[in-house]
């Protein structure tokens, strides 16, 4: 099953490669990764999409915790949480698909946010399958480009990750 | 305040610690803190003759002791030998200080001369590691690393150095305390789960306790001892762990897994009750997960690292926590609640297994002709008293001697187990003796593992380590013998040593004593001289002829259950599966 960890780390250097390596050294999966400061610039927070059984997603968790710098992991699916990825998306925008694009955008909320002659460049947040059913609705031979930036994560309520 | 060289802060942070003795091997990158440990007199250095062996003399002194091993390497190539040894002490979770030269900040990245990224090398081996940039960093990264290594799952920790470290100055001063906020290892275990455990064990019919390497490392043994005698369960320790109970106690049934005895191994698979304390149900223990589960259990696992507990085998009873802590907290709750398994449940478990006892797993058949490696390892415990320090290399010796020497207190057997790393031997056993200048020191090794680090015989020569040598030479990389001969149709591809030198010659180049045995009758005289008071502070390199063809057993295959051993030739035929998997044990417990 999919799942969105959070965790909080020390903003030091090579914090983030023992995390990536951790991932690699034990086969697990890493869908995204996400990574910022946080308003106490002593520490970060980074949100990790993977995937796997209970029992492999207790053992990420348990293995992030053991590293030293990681000051607090949780398991956002364990309950109500808000998950929400950036894309920008480059697509041509030509005879009548020009009027096309805009109306899609528009659907899905999105902001047009450089133009040229031939192009628009879409910006759009949401849950990552959100993005996912952009990219289905559009002409697949429109795209010209994509970035998304993988999902960041927040419980829902009065539930903080904070030290 | 005064202004001091980051070599010399150093210097200083290792004497603040208490260091006795830095492993190490010097070059370019450490020549400014080879000359800061030059002007002091506070700890010793020992000059190894490759510095994957100054890990491994860290890592065994640390295992022989309470403290802490500290090795020094220089960059690049210097870094990159030290490797295997910092794995070794990983995969055992030994606590150890490595310190590794690095080129200077501004070369950093620029493929400078002898530049290796330590970091990145060892990140996947090491529990934590530290490049210290800044000069004013040195000494509070020395606090962190020594407390990280020692605290909580012990492992290696690597400071990688930078030259230009070495030579700017700062005020030093040693921090007398210290909080990692993101590094809380727990200590005492939740009291209601230990509740729980002294419950499961009271409605116990077939109880055992399974003791590994966390309760050597954590010094445990009291506690380990006083449980089973409170409780008069059966107990069985893992390679790790022997030690942690008398080898020679009534309650001890052996060593289990792969090459654990025939009681050991049953009573793991048809327990009903399971106390693991500081084990890790490794591949080499309980085989496969599902066949060890086959026959139910309930399990309580006692671990500092909450990570250990449920990666092989779901447990009923999860307490996280220090051994010590924990036993002791165990123990009392027992005796609070008077709590104990039921008698006669317990007298039936006993009378099963005293039958799995009988047929003597270990026994084998002894040879007026040819040396059988097993009674090497026996005499060497009668001589010895059981009290030596043990050392061993990896393959059927290693296994020998784990079966045969009984070891009667933890600390005393020091091996690589999560690795299995040839070449740990020697260094291990200097860096034993060095710990204990008093004890008497034995290495079994094999003449193909001994020539991994036989270098070392330098070494021992420079610093007066007096271990005896016992190879056990079979001319064969026997344990991959073993397996050629049982899985690939005795196709003995590369596993023959051909060629070998002549040892008595080797030892007495390095200015030891060197012994050639070759018959049996020779053996306990010539072992007799050895530990001889005349001989007390001299190497002793004895090269035993072994048989060739004698083969480790009980042995559990890949894939197969606990129940499922390859027995020794007398007990071929016996009834291997003495409980069906489904069936009502009601009869016998
Ligand atoms: C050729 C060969 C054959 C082998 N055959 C066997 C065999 O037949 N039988 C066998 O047992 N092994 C065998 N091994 C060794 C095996 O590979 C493992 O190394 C070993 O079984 C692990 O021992 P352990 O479970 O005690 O764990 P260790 O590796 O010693 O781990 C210790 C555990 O205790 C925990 N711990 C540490 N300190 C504390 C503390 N203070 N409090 C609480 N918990 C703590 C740690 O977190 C860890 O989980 C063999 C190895 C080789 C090379
Ligand atoms: C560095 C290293 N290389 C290879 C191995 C694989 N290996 C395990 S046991 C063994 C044979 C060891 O031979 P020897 O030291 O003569 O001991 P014996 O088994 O004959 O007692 C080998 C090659 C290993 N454990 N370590
Ligand atoms: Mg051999």
């Amino acid at each position: 099953m999919r799942h969105i960890l959070s965790v909080l780390i020390e903003n030091e250097a090579g914090a983030l490669s023992r995390v990536t390596g951790l991932f690699s050294a034990r086969g697990y999966n890493i869908d995204s990764l996400t990574v910022q400061t946080t308003e106490d610039p002593t520490l970060s927070r980074m949100t990790i999409v993977t995937h796997g059984s209970d029992d492999v997603i207790e053992q990420i968790t348990k293995q992030l915790n053991k590293l030293i710098e990681v000051v607090k992991v949780i398991d956002l699916n364990e309950a109500d949480h808000i998950e929400r990825e950036l894309m920008l998306i480059k697509v041509r925008a030509t005879g009548k698909d020009r009027d096309e694009m805009k109306r899609m955008a528009d659907i899905f909320r999105g902001r047009i946010i450089d133009v040229t002659e031939k192009t628009y460049t879409v910006e759009l947040t949401g849950p990552g399958d959100k993005l996912d059913a952009f990219i289905k609705a559009i002409d697949a031979t429109s795209i010209l480009e994509t970035v998304r930036t993988g999902a960041s994560g927040i419980a829902r309520g009065e539930r903080v990750l904070k030290i | 305040m005064e202004l001091i060289s980051g070599a010399e802060i150093l210097t200083r942070c290792l004497q603040e610690e208490g260091v006795e003795f830095v492993f190490g091997y010097p070059g370019g990158a450490v020549l400014e803190i080879y000359d800061a440990i030059f002007r002091q007199e506070q700890f010793k250095h020992v000059l190894v003759r490759h510095e994957q062996a100054a890990v491994h003399a860290a890592d065994a002194y640390s295992r022989s002791s309470d403290k802490i091993g500290v090795a020094l390497v220089t960059s690049g190539p210097g870094a990159t030998n030290a490797l295997t040894g910092i794995a070794t002490a990983y995969m055992d979770s030994i606590p150890m200080v490595v310190i590794s030269g690095q080129v200077g900040t501004s070369a950093i990245g620029l493929d400078a001369f002898q530049e290796v990224d330590m970091v990145g090398c060892s990140r996947p081996i090491v529990k934590h590691n530290f490049l210290v940039k800044d000069v004013r960093d040195l000494a509070a990264t020395f606090k962190k690393a020594f407390h990280i290594a020692k605290t909580g799952r012990p492992g290696p920790v690597v400071i990688d150095v930078p030259k230009d470290v070495t030579i700017n100055k700062c005020a030093f001063e040693y921090p007398e305390s210290l909080t990692i906020r993101s590094y809380n290892p727990p200590t005492k275990g939740h009291p209601g789960q230990i509740k729980k455990a002294a419950q499961l064990l009271a409605e116990a019919k077939r109880p055992y306790i399974y003791v590994g390497g966390g309760a050597v490392q954590g010094g445990a043994g009291a506690q380990v001892t006083e449980l089973v005698k409170l409780l008069g369960v059966p107990c069985t320790n893992t390679l790790m762990g022997l030690g942690a109970l008398d080898g020679t106690d009534p309650n001890f049934l052996g060593m289990l897994g792969m090459h654990g005895t025939y009681e050991a191994n049953l009573a793991m698979q048809y327990c009903d009750v399971l106390i693991a304390v500081g084990a890790r149900f490794d591949d080499r223990v309980i085989s496969v997960p599902s066949q060890f589960l086959s026959n139910p259990k309930r399990i309580v696992h006692i671990d500092v690292d909450p990570s250990s507990i449920a990666k092989r085998v779901k447990v009923d009873v999860p307490i996280v926590g220090d051994v010590k802590h924990v036993l002791t907290d165990l123990i009392a709750a027992l005796k609070e609640g008077n709590l104990r398994p039921n008698p006669d449940s317990l007298a039936n478990w006993w009378k099963q297994i005293n039958e799995w006892r009988k047929p003597n797993s270990l026994l084998y058949t002894p040879s007026d002709e040819l040396i059988k490696p097993q009674s090497v390892v026996q005499k060497l415990w009668e001589i010895t008293n059981g009290e030596a320090i043990v050392t061993s290399d990896v393959g059927q010796h290693q296994m020998w001697a784990a079966q045969y020497y009984k070891f009667r207190r933890p600390k005393q057997w020091i091996n690589s187990g999560g690795l299995g790393t040839m070449g740990f031997g020697l260094p291990a056993a200097m860096g034993a003796q060095l710990a204990n200048p008093d004890a008497v020191v034995a290495c079994i090794t094999g003449e193909g593992s001994i020539q991994m680090n036989i270098q070392e015989l330098s070494t021992c020569k420079q610093y007066n380590t007096p271990v005896k040598v016992l190879s056990l030479n079979n001319r064969y990389l026997g344990m991959v013998r073993q397996w050629q001969e049982f899985f690939y149709g005795t196709r003995y591809s590369h596993s023959y040593m051909d060629a070998l030198p002549d040892f008595v010659k080797i030892a007495e180049a390095y200015g030891h004593i060197g012994f050639k045995i070759e018959n049996p009758a020779d053996v306990e005289p010539v072992l007799r001289e050895a530990f001889s008071p005349a001989l007390k502070d001299r190497l002793v390199f004895m090269d035993f002829r072994t048989d060739p063809s004698e083969n480790v057993f009980p042995m559990v295959q890949n894939g197969k259950g606990l129940n499922q051993m390859d027995l020794p030739p007398h007990m071929h035929g016996l009834q291997q599966v003495p409980f069906e998997n489904n069936r009502d044990y009601g009869n016998l417990c």
